[in-house]
């Protein structure tokens, strides 16, 4: 009978570890072997040994952190080429979160585990497609991410949220409009979105978004007319289009364009109270991450019957997963979801309400605060 | 009008930041949409519509019925608010293909519809929306849109609109219901003043500005007088032939909750007091008025262990003369001289404090200890009654809170806009064990009084030294200390420790303290206040001379 995953697939303090491979997948501090899933910070970190990954996700390891940090030794693996290391069957799958992203596959002693990094359904122009990687077998296990597993959480085409901000140019003409999103992936994929809805004039880039954006054109992916976003010129920036970095959105730096629209492209902008909070007057629901419906969906096309949650809201996930009977365990790794749509990310932002934070939303009726406000007088 | 257009309003109110925008959103639509929808819209903004058939549970458990329990609890834990959860988490049933209710047309028939066959109803128009109108339409059926507009904020858009003064609608405004039509039609120049005639009205409140130190000195004690700042509910008290009214601070009408007070109000005449629960001549601590709050229905044991009077502060109307233009010294006058004669039963005048300067002024506040004292009001001699926030008139002059160095033990995520922020912070101090050893015992929770960007930190620190989780609640180690500020410390059997805290909050974060140098649980009592014992006592809080 071949071995469970759980005897040679374990979580450590540096991350998810293939013992018989002697190898890390996304380690959270150096390590001698890393098996990188994709380029975001939280999953690719400087300083390992000896990286594999695939070409794309190298390409933006070394622009991100440089020649040295991307790795002692970058091995690259190619679509569908299979690599030994201790036994271990090594390939991986896209996972279409962002250009080069992709799931491992593993097998060792006819067991399978599939870990999925992070991943999308939706359509991307920018990267290949999530590839369910079915496991055929009895004790074989797939690794999921779980950033939005809620059932809060159904992202929109979007197509649509797209549609959104080029109405709001055509209101205000002389606006700038400034749309904060990922500097790798999210700005590509909305560029490319924006391409395709017939926005033709030059995109202007925060200087954080100009050296990926570069990379992905060099990758083959064509971006259009791309121009640097020099505040100086702010008149040049009326009814144009910015992006920035979410967190540059809410400084200084984008309340120096003219009369800033602020947008902000992420699925967390689906819930109100989260787009509010990061005064966001055109929240865009935009995801590079599989939305509840997605990541059940693919839960059951790649038809494991165990499930490792590895960050995100793994108690939802693993609920729904034993409701269909399928055995659930949440990882609590640490470390990852923080980078592009991770939770900590988000709370790094600013709150809306002036220099504190309000009290707590009362409900209607009498109420301490409503009658009283605690500044009666 | 559609839900869908109200939802679209609704959309475009909450994410506009600026008042002046949201004015303008107002006043777009006042202006366009057609009667009666944009008045129905109008009561649902200032939340002067009520619909008591169709509760929050009702939405939620078709929401709960259509999921699943569990994840339904988790994704109301996440999104903060309950109406949200049910509009997204919704799911949305193939084939449906009616088109969306009219605002009007849902008002009706919730007033129409009976009870049992509510809940099919709603789950139908439900079924029509999609997730911004399911919002706006559960919203609408359940109350409290909290777009970020107030009743005051409506009134100045219909104001700005119509272009009659603010203050003229306000004194009709409790004369009219939804949807407002008479309103309209005199806004528009095509019909009279709707006239309240008896009916008894709302008049906004003069409020006080907190003193701040620069303002001391510059006080001259002939031109001003001094009173307690009660710690209870402020109230207008409206009575006459046409009917009697309580209204809390915001003009809403708190009348049910307090039927002993409306039944006390048999005479003819406006005013402003402090709603406080006092036994025995003696003001009890907020904690007793609380359990009289958020009350529809009041049982005769809640009237009889929590009696309320009222404290009153001032006199606006005698009969129908109006005395508002009036210097504070001559209503004052006029107060005392109707409540001798008049001697309303539950009510009692709030006293003046003689004080000869300043320097007095500021010993007198200091020495009061009472914890149903917040300190002291500061009226000019000369003011009118003014409605709102008029700088230089009337001064709050609070004390200064106490404070403790408490160890955070546990912590919860926010509601509404915190929802995501581990923003709830439970505190505990040391107490000895039986086995001579320390233990820490909860004091109480705070949830304001930090920065942004403390928010941030601690939110972070919670999620990096969480030890264990209960639900929405993360246990944490005892290893932070938190400086809480608050204005009293009362004996309470409702806690663990014995002492409940009034207002806290964080004033700082000691990362510079190691938790076992934090307070214990004897230092916070002794700052326990005795009951009853009204503006005497002894100055032990770090005084503040002007």
């Amino acid at each position: 009978m071949p071995p469970h995953p759980e005897s040679w697939l374990r979580v450590t303090p540096q991350g998810l570890f293939c013992e018989p491979g002697g190898f890390f997948i996304d380690p959270v501090r150096p390590v001698e072997r890393a098996v990188i899933t994709h380029g975001h910070a939280d999953h690719a970190r400087p300083g390992h040994g000896a990286v594999l990954a695939t070409a794309e996700t190298l390409a933006i390891m070394r622009t991100r952190m440089g020649e040295a940090g991307a790795g002692a030794v970058q091995q690259p693996i190619r679509p569908g080429e299979v690599l030994h290391q201790g036994g271990v069957a090594i390939r991986l799958a896209p996972a279409g979160h962002v250009l080069g992203s992709a799931q491992v596959v593993l097998d060792w002693q006819g067991s399978r585990a599939v870990v999925s990094g992070d991943y999308k359904r939706q359509r991307d122009p920018t990267c290949a497609p999530f590839e369910p990687v079915p496991c055929p077998g009895g004790c074989d296990v797939f690794v999921t991410e779980a950033t939005f597993a809620l059932p809060v959480f159904r992202h929109p085409p979007p197509e649509g949220e797209v549609a959104k901000l080029l109405k709001s140019l055509a209101l205000f003409p002389e606006r700038t409009h400034v749309v904060g999103c990922y500097a790798l992936g999210k700005a590509q994929r909305l560029i490319r979105l924006l391409r395709e809805a017939g926005w033709e004039a030059p995109i202007h880039l925060h200087g954080a978004l100009a050296s990926l954006c570069r990379l992905y054109e060099e990758l083959g992916v064509p971006l259009g007319p791309l121009a640097p976003a020099t505040v100086a010129n702010k008149a040049a920036l009326r009814g144009a289009i910015v992006l920035a970095p979410p967190s540059a959105v809410q400084d200084r730096w984008a309340r120096r364009l003219a009369e800033p629209v602020v947008a902000v492209a992420s699925g967390w902008m689906q819930v109100r109270q989260r787009a509010r909070l990061r005064q966001v007057e055109l929240p865009m629901v935009i995801s590079d991450h599989a939305d509840w419906d997605d990541l059940n969906r693919s839960i059951d096309e790649v038809g494991a019957p165990e499930v490792w949650v590895t960050h995100g809201r793994d108690d939802a996930l693993v609920h729904a997963l034993g409701l269909r009977g399928i055995r659930g365990r949440a990882l609590h790794l640490v470390g990852l979801g923080e980078e592009d749509e991770g939770a900590a990310t988000e709370a790094a932002a600013p709150l809306a309400d002036g220099e504190h934070a309000a009290g707590h939303g009362l409900d209607q009726g009498i109420d301490r605060a409503a009658v009283h406000g605690g500044e009666a007088g | 009008m559609s839900v869908p257009a109200f939802a679209a309003l609704l959309e475009r109110l909450v994410f506009t930041p600026g008042r002046n925008a949201k004015l303008a959103l107002l006043r777009d639509w006042f202006a366009t949409q057609p009667d009666p929808d944009r008045g129905v819209g109008l009561a649902a903004l200032t939340e002067e519509l009520v619909f008591t058939a169709a509760k929050p549970w009702v939405i939620r458990d078709l929401a709960v019925a259509r999921t699943d329990p569990v994840l339904f609890a988790l994704s109301h834990d996440y999104v903060g608010d309950l109406a949200e959860t049910v509009a997204l988490i919704w799911p949305v049933r193939a084939g449906v293909n009616a088109a969306p209710p009219d605002l009007a047309e849902v008002v009706e028939a919730l007033e129409l519809t009976p009870k049992p066959e509510l809940p099919a109803l709603i789950a139908g128009w439900l079924d029509t929306l999609d997730a911004s109108g399911r919002l706006a339409l559960i919203k609408l059926i359940t109350g409290g849109l909290r777009v970020g507009v107030s009743g005051r904020l409506a009134r100045v858009a219909l104001a700005e609109w119509s272009g009659q003064p603010v203050e003229a609608i306000e004194e009709v405004w409790h004369g009219v219901a939804p949807p407002y039509l008479p309103l309209f039609r005199w806004l528009e120049g095509k019909g009279e003043k709707p006239d309240p005639r008896e009916a008894p009205v709302f008049r906004p409140l003069m409020l006080a500005h907190p003193l701040e130190d620069a303002d001391v000195a510059a006080l001259d004690p002939a031109q001003w007088r001094a009173e307690w700042k009660w710690d209870g509910i402020r109230v207008q008290l409206t009575a006459g032939p046409g009917g009697r009214r309580l209204w809390s601070r915001g003009g809403e009408d708190v009348s049910g909750a307090f039927p002993e007070i409306v039944e006390a109000m048999d005479f003819h005449a406006v005013l402003d007091g402090e709603l406080l629960v006092i036994r025995d001549g003696a003001v009890a601590p907020f904690a007793d008025l609380q359990q009289r709050l958020n009350r529809k229905q009041v049982t005769a044991r809640m009237m009889r262990d929590f009696p309320v009077g009222v404290r009153l502060y001032d006199l606006l109307f005698e009969g129908a003369e109006d005395l508002r233009p009036l210097p504070f010294d001559a209503r004052r006058a006029r107060l005392e001289e109707w409540v001798a004669r008049v001697a309303p039963a539950r009510m009692d005048l709030s006293a003046q404090i003689a004080f000869g300067s300043v320097a007095q002024l500021s010993e007198i506040r200091d020495g009061a200890r009472a914890a149903s004292i917040e300190g002291l009001m500061l009226k000019r001699a000369d003011s009118a009654y003014v409605a709102g926030r008029q700088k230089g008139l009337w001064w709050k002059w609070k004390r200064d809170p106490l404070s403790i160095d408490a160890v955070l033990m546990y912590a919860q995520r926010g509601h509404g806009k915190r929802s995501s922020f581990y923003s709830d912070y439970t505190f505990g101090l040391w107490r000895p064990t039986e086995g001579g050893g320390e233990e820490l015992v909860p004091v109480g929770k705070a949830y304001s009084g930090y920065t942004d960007e403390e928010l941030v930190w601690l939110d972070r620190w919670i999620r990096n030294h969480t030890t264990g989780r209960f639900g929405p609640v993360r246990e944490v180690e005892k290893a932070l200390v938190l400086e809480v500020i608050f204005d009293a410390a009362q004996l309470s059997t409702r806690h663990k420790s014995g002492v409940a805290l009034r207002f806290p909050r964080i004033a700082r974060i000691r990362t510079d303290k190691p938790a076992g140098e934090a307070d214990r649980l004897e230092n916070l009592m002794s700052y326990v206040e005795a009951r009853g014992a009204e503006g005497e006592g002894r100055a032990r809080r770090p005084g503040r001379l002007p």
